[in-house]
């Protein structure tokens, strides 16, 4: 790979980041639970989508199945959240 | 040529992921917000993994960049309706 | 050209990760607290990715940011109060401890400072490469874990367990959920499968590439919640007539094996060369099963029904009527 690659990855990588860095404003802000949690998903996809740029970066294909491991887990949060239970109305 | 073709499309998802994120911060009320949400699971994350696998160019990796596009999107999708559904009961109450 | 960049990429991860935990640590109401703390996880997941740490990167997604994330929001749900006041930490008390955290932290960094600075320091990760050949496995992560430290492993299983006793010591268990709708179930229904196997195949990969143990059972953990929060009656946790069985199963991996070698000449735990790779998969799935099912139980928060014999349930329901 060219340096020119590395670099672009790089300066995506860091792109990246702040935005999901503006995304987590609403973790402050949210006025309720849900809205935080909001901001919490898209730091989750944000993160797969990190996780990959970086297996690319670094030639690193394990980081593939942690990206994989992070989406099959994001939707557990999301369901702990929401779910009511038996005694709930 | 190829490389390039894939940086362009990565940029453009990063560039959903910050619709996304605006979206987020910018959006009136829950149910818009979940609006902006799956634009980043879908084609920001989609763009991305398309750009990434005409990078990398193996066939194991790029089928594997796909898989983990679909988990997510189906992921968030079922996660982004259990939130509003939560909330539109909550708003009820 | 893309140094820079790369310090820049640090600087940032290392500033947010700090912000993320003093949010997590210091915010007043709990809500807040809950999502920063979750939001910390899924960062320090990067963070070892960025390090170069793929093993770590898995735990820390599978565990910190998936199954914490879970179990922080169910106890949310329990807690009717969501104020974090605490006349604890206020007061001289409070400054002592401050002060203590402080000495500590200064004695970390200078010891960081030391052995980070110093050179020609033979380096541990070199001795372990040279001795990778013979451990059985190629994943040097795993040959410390499994191999060269294995009595350490051995006692964070027993410290799971010891875990598992608190666990049952804090009451019945979380009360289950509603049957899913059409929506959820369909999401258990792929989910699951998918969770299993994707256990299984770290398990097996633990061996030659970043995997092993502990995130296959933070996976099938996983896999267990999602089955709870389906509500599939009983769903979750193994059945109670096995419960015990499992849970102890990876400290009883441990011992058969140390025992064997013991009894044939060697050393406790001392793998005979030609045998190491196969009596390494053996524990490390027991192992997993054992994890599995005490973070399993760890999410459901308690004693699981039908875990005590009749005689002690009716005697503690008439100790409770009696107050």
């Amino acid at each position: 790979m060219t340096v020119d690659a590395t670099s672009m990855l790089l300066v995506a990588v860091v792109l990246l980041l702040l935005t999901l860095l503006t995304g987590l404003a609403r973790t402050i802000i949210g006025p309720s639970l849900q809205d935080r949690m909001l901001s919490v998903q898209l730091l989750g996809t944000g993160g797969v989508a990190l996780l990959l740029l970086m297996a690319a970066l670094f030639r690193a294909s394990a980081l593939i199945d942690v990206a994989l491991v992070l989406a099959l887990l994001a939707a557990v949060a999301a369901a702990a959240l929401t779910r009511r239970g038996e005694n709930d109305d | 040529m190829i490389d390039i073709l894939g940086f362009a499309l990565i940029m453009v998802g990063i560039g959903f992921f910050a619709a996304g994120s605006i979206g987020l911060l910018r959006l009136p009320d829950l149910y818009s917000r979940l609006h902006a949400l799956t634009k980043a699971d879908n084609l920001g994350l989609g763009m991305l993994c398309a750009g990434l696998a005409l990078i990398d160019g193996s066939a194991a990796n790029a089928a594997k960049l796909f898989l983990v596009w679909l988990l997510v999107m189906a992921a968030s999708a079922t996660a982004a309706h259990m939130m509003a559904q939560h909330t539109l009961r909550q708003d009820i109450e | 050209m893309h140094a820079p960049l790369l310090q820049l990429l640090d600087v940032l991860l290392a500033v947010l990760a700090l912000a993320l935990g003093w949010a997590a640590v210091s915010s007043r109401d709990l809500k807040r607290s809950v999502v920063f703390f979750i939001a910390f996880g899924l960062l320090l997941a990067i963070v070892w990715a960025r390090l170069g740490a793929p093993d770590l990167a898995l735990a820390e997604a599978a565990i910190g940011a998936g199954l914490s994330g879970a179990l922080l929001l169910s106890a949310l749900r329990d807690e009717p109060e969501t104020e974090a006041g605490s006349d604890l930490m206020q007061g001289p008390l409070a400054t002592l401890i401050s002060v203590l955290c402080l000495a500590l932290t200064a004695v970390f960094a200078w010891v960081l400072w030391q052995t980070l600075g110093s050179a020609d320091s033979a380096r541990m990760a070199d001795r372990i490469l040279e001795e990778l050949p013979g451990t059985g496995v190629s994943n040097p992560v795993t040959a410390v874990l499994l191999n060269f430290r294995a009595y350490d492993t051995l006692l964070e299983l027993a410290v799971l367990l010891a875990a598992v006793l608190g666990i049952t010591a804090l009451g019945p268990a979380r009360p289950s959920f509603r049957a899913a709708g059409a929506l959820f179930d369909g999401l258990v229904r792929w989910l699951v499968p998918l969770l299993i196997l994707t256990a299984g195949y770290l398990l097996w990969a633990g061996a030659h590439a970043p995997g092993g143990a502990f995130q296959a059972g933070a996976m099938l953990a996983a896999a267990a919640v999602m089955l709870r929060l389906g509500g599939r009656a009983g769903g979750g946790p193994p059945q109670p007539r096995v419960m015990r069985s499992v849970l102890a199963s990876g400290i009883a991996a441990f011992l058969l094996v140390g025992i064997i070698t013991m009894v044939s000449g060697k050393a406790f735990l001392e793998y005979p060369q030609a045998w190491s790779g196969t009596l390494i998969l053996f524990i490390e799935t027991a192992a997993m099963i054992a994890i599995a099912a005490t973070l399993a139980l760890a999410y459901i928060g308690g004693r699981p029904a039908d875990w005590e014999s009749e005689v002690v349930t009716s005697a503690v329901t008439k100790t409770r009527e009696r107050r």
